[in-house]
């Protein structure tokens, strides 16, 4: 029998096509000890460069704060990273193999990488449940999921994650009842049920109060190392807790990257945002 | 209409004194001593061959009255009044006729239709005076009325009309009646023996754009039934052949000057029908099915119009053009304040919603004025086509439409730009609540735009009704096609809405030969689904953040 | 042992029972008693009943759709007639020569059309398994081709209604056409038999209504548990935000093309059961004003519940045979401002009034 007919004859043998080829998890190659890398990226709306050819690296479980004004071009970024905007020009890969722009959201999100929206956007007519459980990492096929049940396992790992936002007592609630600052954090745990490599995360602490804005900042901080985190937020004060490393973005492209105090001492920095 | 006396009249008529003498000299003679008056009145005698005599004596005459006589007889409007026998011109008016005498023109009064006496003809008369008439206008000093009278001429030539024809041709100086006389001597000249004068005539008709021109050199070149050619000479057959050739080029060229017309015209009923959406729709976002019963209602407004005004067909049409933008416009801004107004951000609920509206007013049309179509006259001015030539005929209805049609794109695209109604629009269309901030009423510009939205739909059902039914299921035709032409164009951008529904009106007439009008319809129908897939946002999208999202 | 693994609100299951009891005791009396009987129901009920639970099908589909995925169908009719279609060229083949041109094998238009043979379309309708199975199978390809086109490219909300109206005009106007095949303007009617029985006899309609009766049971069913799995709830979220749902790594196209797809299938499944019980299938089920009204059963029962669906359907075309009965001029100043006042004050249809009013009680 010859070697080349072999995979036809084998009855075990399942081909690409019928295959919905599961992501497996660590299959991105962060040989380099960079999970995303974006290159001479551009994106323009009617003429208006929303970004210019910027360039990003974001190292293996690094925590990165992007901070920057108005139209900075942040929101457009994880827009590009997320597949929901489609650069005009420039690369975007994730780990050293996975190009990203070839791929669309939902694809992009089961490779690994998630987002939190600006809004706070969870299912209000679902209890808070099942908004994890929708989030849960496993093969999203239409299939699948019509006889999907939930394993001991998995069970296991939404209770965690209701202990993890401290929303055990509100399990079966709808999660439109919640308050502001609760569907942020509802939104963080469906983050951390679809164990993400890279977290992409918008203004997590708009809305909340002190001690919440300290409790994300906690959470956060222990996110990193396992996950790969990038925070846009406004809110100065928090940005200094948790950052090691901030980038500035303005008018599409870094204006520049370092410590929280070089960048606050930085004359450019402060140029940009109180004007000349 | 006064016609001048000229001295190829004369001659003309000594021509025709010239072959009548040949035909008849007993009658010339008494003719000679009869004076004008007596001639007419003698055409009054029953016998058809006396009759024949006493017009043409007419016709010899140099009186100005003449042609009208010879028409009025013709047309059936000379009679003979029952006590005097005098030979009277007769307009009906009412139930009496009012009567001038024929000879002279003197009015002198209404009768009743039993006081006067029809002068009869028969055809042979009847094709006889036309002939004449035609003959003696051939001189007229307007044109137009030689160009008619050449076509009339043209239409049952003899050696004699053709004389006349000839000599006319020497001396004409109009390009369209030389052209016209040219048609008539080349077709005639194939009827020659000279073999040279074929050639000529073939060579003439190459020029010519007639249908009469066509089937007489296809002819030529046709086969008998036993399969050989009825034309004997090659050489004629080759040139007749080629003249073919260049005639059907140029006719290719005509039918797609009628097919892109057709198109343009269909094209501009969808522009108009679709605009109105394109402002509801594409400006405020608020999915209108109604839209449909705008136009309706237009349509019926045209219709009272014309119910109020019935003398005054044209003016009442002018006049219907504002009275059914306001009504359809107040319609929309109650549907608006009404319903819309607490819908909006639900464009799904709008779109039940105004479905509800438009099956009330369907309802409410059919019970008002039933459910039959009702037909809107045109006016005189829009009836009919322009002629420019054998093959190719613009009807001045749908030509109308097209110019109106742009006219109303042109107001629509100032009011957007340039008053102070159309800026709060496009501001609001941005961004609703800065415009709020700014102090911008948000709640009466809705309204407006809708209205104006509405009043346009209203505006395009008056064109409707030109060229279509007036019923209750008037808008419902049009509706599928409006959003069609909208989506196609591109939301919330008018050119592409101009651009998409021209399109649209041209591909579905060049279809219509191959596939009949439905399927092209259908297929134009799949082209659009099959295109949304490629571009959702249609062929001019509107980009941006606020697209995006 | 069913009802409590399928319904577990009272609403459901006491619709469900209600569906039951219609399903077997109105055929049974009309087949036990005789006419006289204050029990008789007349064929013209038998008839009529078939059909409002045919509608209560096809309502079914378009909640599933609608409601649950947010996708509003403006040409759900369009899968309701090719199943009814379907349907209808089985019913013209048993006809056979008993046909006014007594043709053994072309159906009377096709004689009058002076066709010579069969189309290759109408080609194994003459078996009814294959009949059965070409019911679901032309609307679910439909469904799947122009549902593969619009979700794949996104094309959503009001944009993917039009283009739905647009699909079932354009059909509408195709099988208005001759040469088409499937009888031009007058459709395919005159049927004699199904499966060798008469339709005008008591008893095959009386089996056609429990048979409809059982079909809408098994869908309301089986929706039922779909809502309940993890699929369901996806096409809900999708329903609420859709973005989100593509971001958590769900394919929401395939999701909603599958939807798509299953309540086409059952549209087309409603659509067959309706022909044989009406006599007809013409192509003034494909018009746009058709996929309105199912949409407004809908609404009146409540989207996003199925038994509203039911209910909807069912009250609504009981007014319209009551209406277009005493007074037909009213009918579409009624349905109109059914549309307007559902929309505006009742958006989630009577069931929503009904659980607003059980929720008020338990307020006091």
């Amino acid at each position: 029998m010859s070697e080349s007919a072999k995979p036809f004859l084998d009855r075990y043998q399942t081909f690409n096509f019928v295959n919905k080829r599961p992501v497996i998890k660590g299959n991105v190659d962060v040989s380099h000890g960079t999970v995303l890398y974006m290159e001479d990226v551009s994106v323009s709306f009617d003429g208006f460069k929303a970004l210019n050819n910027l360039s990003l690296y974001i190292g293996d479980g690094e925590l990165r704060c992007l901070i920057g004004p108005n139209g900075a071009g942040k929101t457009t970024l994880m827009d590009v990273i997320t597949g929901k905007t489609k650069p005009d020009s420039g690369s975007v890969y994730f780990g050293q193999t996975i190009d990203l722009l070839q791929m669309d959201e939902s694809a992009i999100a089961q490779a690994g990488i998630c987002r939190k929206f600006q809004k706070p956007s969870v299912f209000e007519k679902l209890s808070v449940f099942e908004n994890l459980e929708l989030s849960i990492q496993s093969d999203k096929g239409t299939w699948v999921t019509l006889f999907a049940t939930l394993n001991g396992e998995q069970r296991d790992r939404i209770d965690e994650v209701l202990e993890i936002i401290g929303m055990s007592s509100l399990r079966f609630q709808p999660a439109g009842i919640l308050s502001h600052g609760q569907k942020q954090w509802l939104e963080i745990g469906m983050l951390l049920m679809q164990e993400p490599r890279v977290m992409l995360v918008d203004e997590p602490v708009a809305g909340m109060t002190h001690q919440e804005i300290d409790r994300t900042a906690e959470l956060l901080l222990s996110l990193q190392g396992k996950h790969s985190v990038v925070v846009v937020e406004h809110d100065m004060a928090f940005v200094r807790s948790i950052a090691k490393k901030v980038t500035v973005l303005h008018e599409g492209s870094v204006l520049m990257e370092g410590t929280m105090d070089e960048v606050q001492n930085d004359p450019r920095v402060i140029q940009v945002y109180l004007g000349e | 209409m006064k016609y001048r006396v000229t001295y190829p009249v004369k001659f003309v008529v000594l021509v025709l004194m010239l072959f009548s003498f040949i035909g008849t000299s007993i009658a010339q003679e008494e003719a000679t001593e009869l004076t004008f008056s007596a001639t007419v009145s003698r055409l009054k005698v029953r016998a058809l061959t006396a009759k024949g005599k006493a017009i043409e004596q007419l016709a010899k005459f140099q009186n100005s009255r003449k042609i009208l006589i010879l028409q009025a007889l013709v047309d059936g409007d000379l009679f003979e009044v029952r006590d005097s026998g005098q030979i009277v011109i007769a307009e009906s008016k009412e139930d009496k006729y009012s009567i001038v005498l024929a000879d002279n023109g003197n009015g002198i009064g209404l009768v009743e239709s039993s006081a006067i006496k029809k002068i009869k003809l028969n055809n042979r008369l009847r094709s006889k005076i036309r002939s004449l008439v035609a003959t003696l206008q051939l001189n007229s000093a307007a044109a137009e009325v030689r160009l008619q009278a050449v076509k009339t001429l043209g239409k049952s030539i003899n050696q004699q009309s053709l004389f006349t024809l000839k000599k006319r041709a020497e001396i004409e100086k109009d390009d369209d009646v030389l052209d016209a006389l040219g048609l008539v001597i080349a077709l005639d000249n194939l009827n020659s023996t000279d073999r040279l004068i074929r050639l000529k005539g073939i060579e003439t008709l190459k020029q010519k754009t007639s249908l009469k021109a066509v089937n007489r050199l296809q002819a030529i070149i046709d086969k008998n039934n036993e399969g050989q050619f009825i034309e004997p000479d090659a050489e004629i057959r080759k040139q007749a052949n080629s003249a073919l050739v260049k005639i059907q080029a140029r006719l290719q060229v005509y039918a797609v000057a009628e097919t892109v017309f057709f198109g343009l015209s269909l094209g501009a009923v969808l522009v108009l029908a679709a605009i109105g959406l394109a402002i509801t729709f594409g400006v405020m976002g608020v999915i209108n099915m109604a839209h449909g019963e705008m136009m309706m209602l237009g349509a019926y407004t045209t219709y009272v119009m014309q119910l109020l005004l019935p003398h005054h067909i044209g003016l009442s049409l002018i006049l219907s053009i504002p009275a059914a933008f306001m009504v359809s416009g107040i319609v929309g801004i109650g549907i608006e304040r009404g319903i819309i107004r607490h819908l909006y951000g639900r464009p799904l609920e709008t779109l039940l919603a105004t479905f509800g509206v438009s099956l009330v007013l369907q309802q409410a049309v059919r019970s008002i004025f039933s459910p039959l179509n009702r037909s809107v006259i045109t006016p005189d001015w829009m009836s009919g086509s322009w002629q420019i030539n054998d093959f190719l005929s613009l009807t001045w209805n749908r030509l109308y439409i097209l110019v109106f049609c742009l006219l109303v794109f042109a107001f629509l695209l100032q009011i957007l730009r340039r008053t102070r109604l159309g800026l709060e629009v496009r501001a609001v269309s941005q961004n609703r609540n800065m415009a709020k901030a700014m102090g911008i009423p948000t709640d009466r510009v809705d309204a407006m735009t809708f209205g104006l939205g509405s009043g346009i739909a209203g505006v395009a059902g008056v064109a409707l009704s030109q060229i279509t039914n007036v019923g209750p299921n008037l808008g419902q035709a049009y509706i599928v096609d409006s959003f069609m032409v909208v989506v196609f164009g591109g939301v919330g951008n008018l050119w592409g809405t101009l651009v998409a529904g021209f399109s649209l009106g041209i591909a579905n007439k060049v279809l219509e030969p191959y596939a009949g009008a439905v399927l092209a319809k259908i297929l134009v129908l799949v082209f659009i689904i099959l295109f949304i897939q490629k571009r959702p946002r249609g062929l001019f999208p509107q980009k941006g953040r606020a697209a995006e999202s | 042992m069913l009802l409590k693994l399928l319904g577990n609100d009272q609403e459901s299951r006491f619709v469900l029972l209600m569906l039951l009891a219609v399903t077997l005791i109105i055929p049974l009396c009309n087949l036990i008693f005789s006419a006289g009987s204050a029990f008789y129901f007349s064929a013209y009920t038998v008839s009529l009943i078939g059909k409002y639970l045919t509608f209560a099908l096809l309502a079914l589909s378009l909640d599933l759709v609608w409601g649950y995925c947010g996708i509003l169908v403006l040409g759900q009719g369009a899968f309701f007639a090719l199943g009814g279609y379907a349907m209808g060229m089985y019913l013209m083949r048993q006809i056979g020569d008993r046909g006014v041109y007594g043709n053994p094998d072309l159906p009377d238009f096709m004689v009058f059309l002076d066709w010579k043979e069969l189309p290759w379309y109408w080609s194994g309708f003459e078996s009814f398994p294959f009949a059965l199975l070409m019911v679901m199978v032309a609307p679910a390809i439909l469904a799947f081709v122009f549902g593969w086109l619009t979700f794949r490219s996104r094309v959503t909300g009001v944009y993917f209604s039009i283009i739905s109206q647009a699909l079932t005009y354009a059909l509408l106007l195709s099988f208005f056409r001759n040469e088409m095949g499937f009888g031009g303007n007058n459709g395919l009617t005159d049927f004699k038999d199904i499966i060798g029985f008469s339709l005008q006899s008591d008893t095959v309609r009386a089996l056609l209504l429990m048979g409809s009766g059982m079909i809408l049971i098994a869908a309301f069913m089986v929706c039922q548990w779909m809502i309940k799995t993890r699929l369901g709830r996806v096409v809900t979220a999708i329903r609420d935000h859709e973005s989100r749902v593509r971001f958590l790594g769900y394919r929401v196209e395939m999701f909603k093309l599958w939807i798509f797809v299953f309540s086409a299938i059952l549209a087309g499944l409603a659509g067959a059961l309706y022909v044989p019980q009406v006599g007809i299938i013409n192509p003034s089920e494909f018009s746009p004003l058709i996929s309105l009204e199912i949409v407004v059963w809908v609404a009146v029962g409540g989207r996003g519940s199925l038994y509203g669906a039911i209910i909807g359907a069912v009250l609504v075309n009981y007014s319209k045979t009551v209406l277009t009965g005493l007074f037909p001029e009213v009918w579409l100043f009624t349905l109109g401002a059914v549309f307007i006042l559902v929309t505006i004050y009742m958006p989630d249809g009577l069931v929503g009034l009904w659980k607003r009013k059980i929720g008020g009680f338990k307020d006091e």
